[in-house]
């Protein structure tokens, strides 16, 4: 097909000399270029009012603050001058605009700023873990090495997290191989069994109970695998069991988010389906998921990110090494939220920076399975996949395929 | 996973050279005797002799449909009431009538596609070829690729290319076929539904990027690619422009010499264009949809028995 395709484009479009050249053509009319009219631009008025308003408030807030009122901290006086600043824009705006224009502007002014804050809070928390992660993440070693020679005054240039890094990777890769067709086909329980009267009856009590599960707080799905699989079937405490308890956490997410895009597959393609004599799983697994493959990959990729962030789970079934240690069904193992966790509460500022460049690595690893779903879950153009081999219209078949054509014209 | 419901394309296509799969047990399709059809064969033999191999029984013998007091449910409400009617092997056979008369109910009653809205019921009998399609132990999934659908919007699978599209009856009947069959298959249904010539060099693009009539086209294609006896058609044109329309209703005049078909039609000047037969169904609010006369298409439309017929063929209602 590769070989045939840019030979068969270049045939249809015409010839270049078929086209009238520029020369052949009429000259236009020598009109001016048109100004565009500005759209939904701000005026320089609405501009300083803001901006008049956000100084005037800060300037008040200080007075009352530094130099009136007894009240002191920075929380206090943030949420101050944002409260003058909407009431002197409300005034400020009254003062030129009608009731409802001001009304219109100070929501507006609302929306952006809680926007802004959530921008600035995600900044803050970001900021706040480089800064004080840094320090060891820095150093090459960090991602390199395990733990395991490094004692609580040793300098930061020995010891890493690469044994969290692993055991984070296995536990999370075990928990979505087990979660996943889980909440899958769950999801495809729910929306296909609903159909017939005695699926409907079992589909209710599921999808309370998977509604229930997301809210299931972490520590008993840690509390839960350490009394189940570790002391009554005497599992040992390993990643196995880690990779266990998360998938208790990210089945339920994954089945939410999975029922949602399974639901949205049009029942029309179904039908097609079954009106070409497919039985209900070969349309499920040929038709509804290839259909819904986009939307089921950010469901994966929202359960891997609660799973791969969770501590507490991991805290009652994985132990804690400072070892590495690949084997996930033996020994302890460790995770980064376990690593962090481990190491933020010792009193050693070396110690505490490890930590927060463990959180730093977390993030990373969250940022990169994001990015790697995002591109997996794109529809692929079908063209960019395995490429046919050109159908090879046999001159027979074409023959007779044309001669049948003209017989039944004829028969007409 | 379907043995008794094994197509008879692979013969029926490629058939002379390769050996019978051995899973065509076929019962309900003698090839020779051809009982079900009063085989009007000799105007469509030429044409389907030709692209098919000509050794085999099916193409040759066109399958005919027959209901018989065929009455319809929704929950409590009857929809239709003892409709019977013959529709002929090799003939087009239109459906016209008002909306909401039970035209579209009473074709998804044919291939077994009513019983999967909850609540629906029947009473009845539909027989393919004499064999009573909701016998008990007949598996719809058997009957489904036996009568084919198109439907009204066209619904190419957008997650797959042309290509995909065509043959996803193999894969969604569990059909195995080799690649070489798969690309005459491909071939040969996109032919028969005339769209082989515009889509040829491009069949790895998804179906979605047909223009509307060209992706009802596609649908036919892949209806014809599990090689049905029988295709429905449920008002196949209603969501397309006029050009598109005629382009189909060529494939249909073309497709008539290879199956029978079943088109439901609210154009009555569709209805007389291409059918041989045609039947007008006619409800009114309280009283569920039945037939108020059926026959040869010329004869509906020139010199209708029933008043109401001439009224509605005349455009004076509906």
């Amino acid at each position: 097909m590769s070989t045939t395709h840019p030979g068969n484009t270049l045939d249809a479009l015409p010839a270049p000399e078929d086209r009238p050249g520029p020369e052949d053509r009429p000259a236009p009319d020598a009109l001016p270029e048109q100004q565009r009219i500005r759209l939904g631009g701000v005026t320089r008025e609405e501009v300083l009012t803001l901006a008049g308003a956000a100084g005037g408030s800060l300037g008040l807030d200080w007075l009352l603050y530094e130099r009136i009122l007894p009240f002191s901290g920075a929380f206090g006086f943030l949420l101050c001058w944002y409260l003058l600043f909407l009431a002197l824009y409300a005034v400020a705006g009254r003062l030129q605009w009608d009731a409802l224009t001001v009304r219109e502007r100070l929501a507006t002014a609302l929306a952006w700023s809680s926007g802004l804050l959530v921008l600035a809070v995600i900044g803050d928390q970001i900021g706040y873990v480089l800064y004080r992660g840094l320090d060891a993440a820095r150093h090459l070693n960090f991602f390199t090495e395990s733990m395991r020679s490094t004692a609580a005054l040793d300098p930061i240039t020995s010891g890493g997290c690469l044994h969290a890094v692993v055991g984070s990777l296995e536990q999370l890769g075990m928990a979505t191989l087990f979660s996943v067709p889980l909440g899958i086909l769950t999801a495809v329980f729910l929306v296909e069994s609903g159909s017939t009267r005695r699926g409907a009856r079992l589909v209710k009590p599921v999808r309370v109970l998977v509604e229930a599960m997301t809210a299931l707080p972490s520590i008993v799905a840690g509390l839960f695998v350490l009394g189940v699989v570790i002391l009554t079937l005497g599992v040992e405490k390993s990643g196995f069991a880690a990779s266990l308890a998360l998938t208790v956490m990210m089945m339920p997410i994954v089945t939410r988010a999975a029922e949602v895009v399974v639901r949205l597959v049009p029942g029309t393609l179904k039908e097609a389906s079954y009106a070409l004599g497919a039985s209900q799983w070969r349309t499920v697994w040929h038709v509804v998921l290839p259909t819904a493959r986009p939307g089921l990959t950010t469901a994966v990729v929202l359960g891997m990110a609660r799973g791969v962030g969770e501590t507490s789970p991991v805290l009652l079934t994985a132990g804690f090494t400072t070892r590495l240690n690949l084997d996930a069904f033996h020994d302890n193992q460790a995770s980064l939220p376990l690593f962090i966790w481990n190491y933020v509460k010792q009193p050693y500022p070396d110690m505490v920076a490890r930590a927060f460049a463990g959180g730093l690595t977390l993030m990373a690893v969250v940022l990169i399975l994001f990015v790697t779903a995002r591109v997996l879950g794109r529809h692929r153009t079908p063209s960019e996949r395995r490429t046919r081999r050109p159908l090879r219209a046999t001159a027979a078949t074409a023959a007779t395929a044309s001669a049948a054509n003209k017989a039944a014209q004829v028969a007409n | 996973m379907t043995e008794t419901a094994q197509p008879p394309y692979p013969a029926a296509e490629f058939g002379d050279g390769t050996t019978d799969p051995p899973t065509i047990p076929l019962p309900p399709v003698p090839a020779d005797g051809a009982p079900g059809g009063p085989s009007d064969g000799p105007s469509g033999g030429p044409s389907d002799g030709s692209s098919h191999g000509p050794s085999h029984g099916p193409s040759n013998g066109l399958s005919g449909l027959e209901t018989r007091d065929l009455t319809a449910w929704f929950g409590q409400r009857k929809v239709l009431e003892r409709v019977s009617l013959q529709m002929r092997a090799g003939e087009i056979t239109a459906l016209i009538g008002p909306s909401g008369c039970g035209k579209s109910t009473y074709l998804r009653i044919l291939n077994r596609m009513h019983e999967m809205v909850r609540g629906a019921a029947l009473a009845g009998e539909v027989l393919l070829d004499g064999e009573d399609v909701y016998a008990t132990g007949r598996r719809p999934a058997e009957v489904r690729r036996r009568i084919g659908m198109v439907f009204q919007r066209p619904n190419p699978f957008p997650a797959m290319s042309l290509y995909d599209n065509v043959i996803s009856g193999l894969k969604l009947a569990g059909i195995k076929a080799s690649r070489d069959e798969r690309d005459h298959l491909v071939e040969s249904s996109l032919r028969q539904a005339g769209l082989w010539d515009e889509v040829s060099n491009r069949l790895g693009t998804p179906g979605g990027a047909l223009s509307g009539g060209q992706q009802q086209r596609l649908c036919i294609a892949r209806s014809l690619a599990v090689s049905p006896e029988i295709l429905l058609m449920d008002e196949p044109c209603s969501a397309l422009d006029p050009t598109s329309t005629r382009r189909i209703e060529e494939t249909i005049a073309e497709l008539r010499h290879r199956l029978t078909i079943v088109i439901v039609t609210h154009n009555m000047q569709q209805a007389q264009r291409v059918s041989q037969s045609c039947a007008f169904f006619l409800a009114s609010h309280d009283t569920p949809g039945r037939i108020v006369e059926a026959g040869p298409t010329e004869r509906l439309f020139t010199s209708p028995a029933d008043p109401r017929t001439a009224d509605y063929v005349n455009g004076r209602f509906g």
